[in-house]
């Protein structure tokens, strides 16, 4: 798939959740996403920059603005070298979190987004990857 | 001391090549641009340079191989002055920064100039001249990111201070403006702020207005209950106000359940909150028959 922008950013510390945002709003709107979708896009960013730096040790997001054809989107990369997931099954289940959470951030992130994936491997780290495209 | 010698040599120079030194050194750096954003007047760019190689020309005489030593002491300061004010007018780092390096070119055209130079003695006064001009730049840099930092740090203490304000409606009815992000440390201290004006106003109504907020995910939504709770075990109700329509999607699919009265608008939410407290809003007329303006109708019913 064609990308038109890639941008790369580091998470280490909150504030760089933050700046996550930011940046997925400014490429949203580039994007041509609607503010809906923005909403969205920028939620499951912040969850998964949280998760990225809560439980990943850290990492660092992917910002993609991609075209297939007519359509646009936006595309998250969120990689981390952290513990990983021992039970991705578990993990995605509504309510079920290792932290002090609401345990919501992964299912709910995979709600805001049209297509979601996640791989981890114990002891490697996790990479999670959503896109949301122009409705 | 041969470096004695070169910087002597090059304050003589200076001296006395300044007629031809300062015009070139002012022509580039108005070629570079240095006035075309009309932050500075020429009349104080030339006052700027001439005061600045004049301060150039007395360290190179008491001798001062390096910029660190005293002898450089005015010429430093006056630079660090330079471009603290320059990074508040707005200058780039590059545009600070070319005030010293332009002053290479002129410098060297005049040692070139000077025939009475042997080439061994030519190559140790541009060298000199070189890493001089070199270190001072590299010291207009480093003061112009000392007054940006300044800058920042500054701003930073204040949105700090920003601290968000519990404001009075009306007797017990409390409303809590939230702006900016709820994922830091500041909502820590907004939120005890809340609770603390609970009690103080003994309030029976507390309204938490997320119109200021961009983005609502889950950690917020848990800021959110979490205030929500102990308003509720201290006696007060509390309200969300603000909740937008993308918002209100959003919330949706992450699938928090926010177990509160939430509303549109913070009016909506102080017309739940008077219709709780037994208030109403409503129109008086004024004495010759027109409406006059809607007040607040504090008939209490009941008692």
């Amino acid at each position: 798939m064609p990308t038109t922008r890639t941008d790369r950013l580091d998470i280490r510390s909150s504030d760089d959740v933050v700046k996550v945002r930011q940046q997925t709003r400014t490429m949203a709107v580039e994007a041509g996403l609607s503010l809906v979708d923005q909403t969205k896009i920028i939620t499951a960013a912040s969850e998964l920059a949280r998760n990225t730096l809560d439980y990943g040790g850290g990492g660092e997001i992917c910002l993609e603005v991609i075209h297939d054809g007519s359509r646009r989107g936006l595309r998250l990369t969120f990689e981390d070298r952290g513990p990983g997931i021992a039970d991705l099954a578990q993990a995605m289940r509504d309510g079920f979190t290792t932290g002090s959470g609401l345990g919501l951030g992964l299912g709910g992130a995979k709600r805001l987004s049209n297509e979601f994936s996640i791989e981890s491997k114990l002891g490697i780290g996790t990479k999670v990857t959503i896109a949301r495209w122009k409705a | 001391m041969a470096a004695n010698e070169t910087t002597n040599a090059l304050a003589e120079l200076v001296r006395d090549n300044e007629k031809e030194i300062l015009p070139e050194w002012l022509e580039l750096q108005k070629r570079a641009g240095s006035l075309q954003t009309g932050r500075i007047t020429e009349a104080e760019l030339s006052q700027q340079s001439a005061e600045f190689l004049h301060l150039l020309r007395s360290g190179l005489a008491q001798g001062g191989g390096e910029v660190a030593s005293s002898a450089y002491a005015p010429a430093r300061e006056f630079l660090s002055n330079l471009s603290r004010s320059r990074a508040l007018q707005g200058f780039s780092p590059t545009e600070t920064a070319t005030f010293v390096f332009s002053l290479k070119q002129p410098l060297f055209n005049s040692l070139n100039r000077d025939r009475r130079l042997a080439p061994a003695e030519l190559a140790r006064a541009t060298w000199a001249f070189s890493i001089l001009l070199d270190e001072l730049g590299l010291l207009t840099f480093e003061s112009f990111q000392k007054s940006r930092e300044e800058v920042i740090l500054r701003q930073q203490r204040e949105i700090t201070e920003l601290s968000t304000p519990v404001v009075k409606l009306w007797d017990g009815i409390l409303a809590l403006p939230v702006i900016g992000t709820l994922d830091s440390e500041r909502t820590q201290v907004v939120m005890e702020n809340l609770l603390q004006h609970v009690v103080d106003d003994s309030a029976e109504i507390a309204i938490i207005d997320i119109t200021g907020v961009p983005t609502v995910d889950t950690l917020t939504a848990q800021h959110l209950l979490k205030t929500v709770s102990a308003a509720r075990l201290m006696g007060a109700d509390c309200i969300i106000s603000g909740i937008r329509p993308q918002i209100a999607q959003t919330i949706v699919h992450l699938g928090v359940e926010l177990n509160v009265i939430s509303k549109a608008t913070l009016a909506d939410a102080f017309a739940v909150a008077l219709r709780r407290t037994n208030r109403a809003v409503t129109k008086v007329k004024s004495a010759n028959g027109e409406d006059a303006k809607a007040k607040v109708a504090s008939a209490e019913k009941g008692e």
